[in-house]
């Protein structure tokens, strides 16, 4: 009864192609945009940023990089660790280096350097396919890993080998670093991530977006009908790191703080980015944001659940969480294997009718 | 010989030893991929449960000593193993795969990570997260025989492990080769739909295939558990093995072990000439480079069916 598009006519191309078809739709994702800019940052303390929005924001921007690489464009990566490592010493490098330079440009740069890679390492997928492109990007996020926890440059010499974000001030205010005020870290990465999810909605909508789906679908009859393989699968590999590397900027610069390679930047964060995509939806935008959050919160709710509950041990609850994981994991992959996102489509459809049968 | 060519000659040697542990481990991923299409993450998880169970079978202060008081010896501890993991192959196929046949292979393979969460977990809980020595007898230490003789230092308990993963390849083939059974799954390997039109149960086969990939998992398990102790970073063989596989190609079991051999004695090289160079450690991930050069010029490794596409 509430969610009815009936009498909402489309009177021009534009309102036809808006990313928000239905008026209710609209509303709802400004409410939801509104209120996160300026509503949340009011009730917000240090916890919750560090522990639950930060990682979120963070990650919502790694899995909408991967879901354009592999949800969008057919292509599985497995060395988004690598690749957010690169983001995050890239920032590094230019935070130490060049301290009155401008963050936002910093996070830009960041993205663009491993835009370059994310290309370097996606040369094979133009003759390697499926998952032996999977395991040879293995091969990514091995060297990178080992090559900032091995080439003394990257951590400036640093006798730990672990690298520390110094802090770094945007319009006067602090953005990094312990003494920031969490509304303003919080408020800078939804900044970021708010403007990266526009500009993905409309380029998986445009002419290069439509190319990267063609060769997901069916990448020989996508060149029969004048694709260039080449041109498409690099593109989608240089866009994807360049969201990954603005990720990798935010997770190391803002959310963290400071940073081990194997520790932060291992292959469990290429899985782990890897699910939320699954989880959430593949070749689905909303998709990468609800399985960013599913993946966040989950380990945080078992574990309060667990310890504080049931008043387990710490490490039995370790193991329960780690089965616990696999087990929703494999019971979401059997109930619903297109995501949150179809679950969301699903409910709209039934939300039309309701509260009548018909 | 020279001291120089011997040394070359022990670091092959040795890179052919570590060759075949991780053949051991890919030969696990080729026998599923081959029936079922599926790239199973867990067979290294799978390893690892399996030489936990074995050790506490037969090793005292295990399970079965602390609750009844006693230990098997160690056959009657290993046939009570592969029916451990029989029963988990069976769980597999009815809790997991039953549910997802006819999904696409990436989410097949995502709920293989999901299962490797569920075995490491469980193993962690009944079995506890130290790390413990497995002895069942393997010989250990250098071969004295070659040490006196020609000067070279082999370890026994590898040449042990090369002996037991040529027997293992062996009766592999004869089974697939010879059997009824085998020919069920060399059928349902090439065509899912024709197999089962001919009346081959798609079903019986899965939990064949896993219960076969877990006794492989067994003897895996039992060899790196001999060499370094049972602990969770056994589980990690899996990526070792994943370089062998692309390598070898996903559906060859002759490619499983030459793709190991070439594997261990190019990350042995690598590391021995080039590691020093570099700043050491790049084991980790030569493996995959190298794979990667072959692949350029064999998209579907060394040994893998023809990739056929069509429109």
């Amino acid at each position: 009864m509430f969610y009815r598009e009936a009498g909402q006519f489309k009177d021009s191309y534009e309102s036809d192609q808006a990313i928000f078809p239905v008026a209710q739709d609209r509303w709802f994702v400004f409410g939801v945009v509104i209120a996160a800019f300026a509503l949340v940052p009011f009730f917000i303390g240090d916890y919750w940023t560090n522990a639950v929005l930060l990682p979120l924001l963070a990650y919502s921007l790694a899995a909408l990089g991967l879901n354009i690489l592999t949800g969008y464009c057919g292509q599985v990566s497995l060395g988004t660790g690598g690749f957010l490592a690169v983001g995050a010493y890239t920032t590094f490098k230019l935070v130490t280096a060049f301290p009155e330079l401008n963050f936002i440009l910093v996070v830009l740069f960041s993205g663009a350097t491993t835009a370059a890679v994310g290309v370097v390492f996606g040369l094979p997928s133009l003759r390697i396919k499926g998952f032996y492109l999977a395991v040879a990007t293995l091969a990514a996020q091995f060297f990178l890993v080992w090559m900032f926890n091995k080439v003394e440059w990257f951590f400036n010499y640093s006798p730990t080998g672990q690298i520390t974000m110094p802090p770094v001030e945007l319009f006067g205010v602090l953005i990094t670093g312990p003494r920031a005020p969490s509304a303003a870290k919080y408020l800078f990465c939804l900044g970021v991530v708010a403007v990266a999810a526009y500009a993905a909605k409309n380029i998986v909508r445009s002419r290069i977006g439509r190319a990267w789906m063609a060769i997901r679908d069916m990448d020989i009859a996508a060149e029969l009908i004048g694709i260039r393989p080449l041109m498409t699968k690099l593109s989608a590999f240089a866009v994807s790191s360049f969201y990954i590397g603005m990720a990798g900027s935010l997770y190391f610069g803002v959310w963290l703080g400071s940073a081990e390679p194997i520790e932060a930047f291992g292959i469990e964060q290429s899985f782990l980015v890897l699910f939320m995509i699954i989880v959430g939806g593949l070749g689905s935008i909303l998709g990468s944001f609800l399985g960013a959050a599913f993946m966040v919160l989950l380990p945080i709710v078992l574990k309060n659940f667990m310890v504080d509950g049931l008043s387990m041990a710490v490490v039995t609850a370790k193991h329960v969480e780690i089965m616990s994981l696999g087990m929703l994991i494999v019971f979401f992959l059997i109930v619903e294997p297109h995501g949150l996102a179809r679950l969301w489509q699903i409910a709209k459809e039934k939300l039309r009718l309701w509260p009548f049968p018909h | 010989m020279s001291g120089e060519a011997l040394f070359f000659l022990e670091v092959v040697i040795s890179g052919l030893m570590a060759g075949v542990m991780y053949a051991l481990v890919a030969l696990g991923f080729v026998l599923i991929f081959k029936a079922s299409g599926v790239l199973n993450f867990a067979q290294g998880v799978l390893a690892l449960f399996a030489a936990l169970a074995l050790y506490d079978f037969i090793a005292p202060g295990g399970w079965v000593d602390d609750l009844f008081g006693f230990t098997f010896p160690i056959w009657a501890g290993i046939i009570l193993t592969v029916g451990v993991m029989i029963i988990v192959a069976w769980l597999i196929e009815r809790l997991v795969l039953q549910h997802l046949v006819q999904q696409e292979p990436i989410i097949l393979f995502m709920s293989t990570i999901g299962l490797a969460y569920i075995l490491e977990g469980v193993g962690d809980m009944l079995f506890g997260s130290d790390v413990k020595p497995l002895d069942i007898g393997i010989p250990q230490g250098a071969s004295d025989w070659l040490l006196d003789n020609y000067g070279l230092y082999v370890e026994k308990l590898e040449v042990f492990a090369a002996l037991t993963a040529a027997i293992l390849v062996i009766v592999l083939a004869v089974f697939f080769q010879k059997t009824r059974i085998g020919r069920a799954l060399r059928a349902v390997a090439d065509d899912h739909q024709a197999a089962l039109s001919v009346g081959v149960s798609l079903r019986t086969i899965w939990v064949i295939v896993w219960s076969v990939a877990g006794m492989v998992a067994l003897v895996a398990g039992i060899m790196w558990g001999s060499k370094s102790g049972i602990q969770f970073s056994l589980s990690l063989i899996a990526l070792k093995a994943l370089p062998v596989l692309i390598l070898g190609g996903f559906t060859s079991v002759p490619g499983a072990i030459i793709g190991g051999l070439i594997i261990g004695v190019g990350e042995k090289v690598a590391e021995v000439y080039l590691g020093p160079y570099v700043g050491g450690a790049i084991e980790n991930w030569f493996a995959y480079v190298l794979a990667l050069v072959f692949l350029f010029f064999r998209p579907q490794g060394l040994f893998g069916e023809r990739i056929i596409e069509r429109v």
